[in-house]
């Protein structure tokens, strides 16, 4: 008896239709997001996130129909990111069906609104996207710091200080993104993943670079990670969320079957 | 028609509740998203959820004059605390420094201490297993040890074990499930328990009120 880890397929919207890019360029079409979301709460995903890659004020509007069609049909915790600037962009998200908020370039142009969010609506639904690069050499100890805007902004913060920071500010969970590692297929960045989580009492979710199912389990096991989230590999069924659950339990991990 | 009142207090987001209540109830039974105090009366059934800390939620219980009704419909109808609905039900919590409760179901909100202590995450988020320590009509169809999902940080502790209807382990046993005559609460979200969670909330709707 103990909490299952969890699996999170994550969907890159662009205009009411799931994308994914890899590393950020690149975008192939994959499909409707309502189709892929039942898809996937049929095959027993944890939670969905939803992530709104351009985040322009016509997509916002797209994005908050594309939630409430799909928290009306699938009922498990929903994640929406992209964009969230303002405690009106947050409460339309939740208003719309969503149960969480992922924060990212916001938390860093202004860490307080993290604060003002948890207050408002409880750390239970302020998820901070944390996106990390490497920033040591091959030598010296590992460090990372954190990009904002898809990866394209440095920002020279300590990536491990940045997540404590949050989680002290009122953050419930941290999404960690290695930029490094985004659409390479060659695994989580696991040092990370492990240095973060390990640094925080919340749950971490560990993000970028899953290419086999093997990598799920490695983040687990290896990395720390309370959660796993995955895109690509779910997306072109190329493997199923039961098949990725199946293989982990048989590794000895708790989940949901 | 049937009524199913969700008390809104501004504490969190109804929405996910009334969704999976329409989705369970086929559009047969009228669902009021409401902090009405004459139509939570009138109502057949009554849903009391929410997320966020105590003394917020006590505040604007008390500002919508809605710990009274909650306090007489409490006696009599078949009612569901989810969440942060539940703890309130409870004399007192250690959140916020120490915060009264409604005081409707004796005993105590605790923080997940021993969590910490064996380097578990707080909030405990996510699916976890309930064990049904007796049957009960919110448990129909719903198999032993089925999972459901969990956030909080703080969680009851009841004066008298008897009232424990489901427990979870994190990692000591705590109660995910009181019930006491027509009362039935969940720490877990019943709302974003996939099949599960739908089941009880199917359930509570058929409930007469009788354990």
């Amino acid at each position: 008896m103990a909490l299952a880890k969890r699996i999170i397929p994550c969907l890159d919207v662009d205009a009411g239709r799931v994308v994914k890019g890899v590393q950020f360029v690149d975008i192939r079409d994959a499909g409707d997001p309502v189709e892929i979301a039942k898809r996937y709460d049929e095959q027993g995903a944890d939670e969905l996130t939803f992530l709104d890659i351009t985040a322009t004020a016509d997509n916002r509007d797209t994005m908050e129909d594309v939630v409430r069609a799909v928290a009306s049909q699938v009922f498990i915790p929903l994640t929406v990111g992209g964009g969230i600037r303002s405690v009106a962009d947050i409460r339309r998200m939740l208003n719309a069906g969503a149960d969480k908020v992922g924060i990212n370039s916001a938390a860093v142009t202004n860490p307080d609104f993290v604060r003002e969010a948890a207050e408002k609506f409880g750390s239970q639904c302020i998820v901070v996207a944390i996106d990390a690069k490497r920033v040591s050499t091959e030598d010296e100890q590992p460090r990372w710091e954190i990009f904002t805007h898809g990866g394209r902004n440095a920002t020279g913060i300590d990536a491990i200080e940045w997540a404590k920071k949050m989680v002290a500010l009122g953050a419930g969970e941290l999404l960690l993104t290695s930029m490094d590692r985004d659409g390479t297929r060659s695994g989580f960045d696991l040092e990370l993943t492990r240095a973060v989580s390990d640094a925080v009492s919340v749950p971490v979710i560990a993000s970028g670079g899953v290419g086999k199912l093997q990598d799920l389990i490695d983040g687990i096991k290896l990395g720390h990670a309370d959660a796993v989230l995955a895109a690509s590999i779910f997306h072109f069924g190329e493997h199923t969320i039961a098949e990725a659950k199946q293989q982990m339990a048989e590794q000895g991990i708790e989940v949901r079957l | 028609m049937h009524r199913v009142a969700v008390i809104d207090y501004g504490m969190g987001n109804l929405r996910s509740v009334s969704k999976a209540l329409e989705a369970v109830t086929d559009n047969q039974s009228q669902i009021l998203v409401t902090a009405d105090a004459e139509k939570i009366r009138s109502a057949d059934h009554i849903i009391f959820p929410g997320v966020g800390a105590i003394r917020d939620c006590m505040t604007e219980l008390k500002r919508l004059g809605l710990d009274r009704v909650i306090g007489d419909v409490v006696k009599h109808k078949p009612f569901l605390g989810i969440c942060l609905g539940m703890q309130s039900l409870l004399t007192r919590s250690q959140e916020n420094g120490g915060s009264a409760g409604l005081d409707i179901i004796d005993g105590e909100v605790v923080y997940f201490d021993s969590a910490i202590q064996q380097h578990l995450k707080v909030p405990h988020m996510g699916w976890n297993e309930v064990e049904q320590r007796y049957p009960h009509p919110l448990w129909r169809n719903i198999p032993q040890n089925s999972r459901f999902y969990f956030v909080h940080s703080f969680y009851v502790k009841p004066g008298n074990d008897d009232s424990i209807a489901g427990h979870s382990h994190y990692p000591l046993p705590f109660a995910a499930a009181l019930a006491k005559e027509n009362v039935f609460a969940v720490q877990f979200h019943p709302e974003k328990s996939q099949h599960a969670g739908l089941q009880l909330l199917k359930n509570f709707i058929n409930w007469d009120g009788q354990s």
